[in-house]
């Protein structure tokens, strides 16, 4: 099982704060699961399609090309905005 | 020293304790606290809600206050940040750095809001009179 989490705007737009799934079939990396999550519909293509994302996985800001492992936890968040 | 909170924090109270922190060591001891806006972008802000990261969040902080310590020579320094409901002039942050010379804490207090800025995972939320909206942010 790997854990999705989704922050702040992206949240709200994908109607999703966290789900556990296992890893599809045929998806190794990051590139791959963002396109298997976004053949879930368009809201799911167009939320994940925003350039501006950052991903973090196991609370490390990644790439595309990550690897994904049985256990991660995945995170998906626009820019940050505090202070 | 990191804390993320919902509850207020008293700067001068936080200010005493890094000086204490200090054992007599520091010369100087600079602090940035940042408050919420009555006003954003033109419209009145009701209520800010800050979103954040648990456990990556503070991994975030740890990693901006060591760096800090890293590249200046600190005696004490601290970074405080709310998360939750706010409302305008609550504060929202409070970041403090001792040093034996001033130079040293100012740009270490300025280094560690700024990268808290850009890199610390928080997001801001405001309520005004037609609705609510994220805040984007700054581009500058």
């Amino acid at each position: 099982m790997i854990q999705l989490r989704y922050f702040a705007s992206l949240r709200e737009t994908l109607e999703t704060g966290e789900e556990q799934i296992e890893i599809p079939d045929g998806v190794h990396d990051l590139a791959g699961l963002t396109r298997w999550l976004q053949e879930r519909g368009e809201a799911w293509t167009s939320a994940l399609a925003d350039k501006r994302l950052h991903v973090a996985i196991n609370q490390e800001i990644v790439k595309a090309d990550a690897i994904i492992t049985d256990g991660d936890e995945i995170a998906w968040f626009p820019p940050v905005t505090g202070g | 020293m990191i804390r993320v909170q919902t509850e207020n924090f008293d700067p001068g109270v936080e200010l005493e304790q890094l000086r204490q922190r200090n054992k007599g060591q520091a010369g100087a001891m600079v602090s940035f606290t940042g408050l919420v806006r009555d006003l954003n972008a033109g419209d009145t802000v009701m209520q800010m809600t800050l979103e954040h990261y648990p456990g990556m969040t503070e991994k975030a902080l740890h990693k901006i206050e060591l760096e800090a310590n890293e590249r200046w020579e600190l005696t004490a320094s601290i970074i405080i940040h709310r998360v939750g409901p706010l409302h305008p002039d609550d504060n929202i942050v409070f970041v403090a750095a001792a040093s034996r010379h001033r130079k040293q804490a100012f740009r270490a207090c300025e280094f560690m809001i700024d990268t808290l800025k850009t890199e610390a995972p928080f997001w801001k939320k405001e309520t005004l009179p037609g609705g609510a909206r994220w805040v984007e942010p700054a581009t500058n």
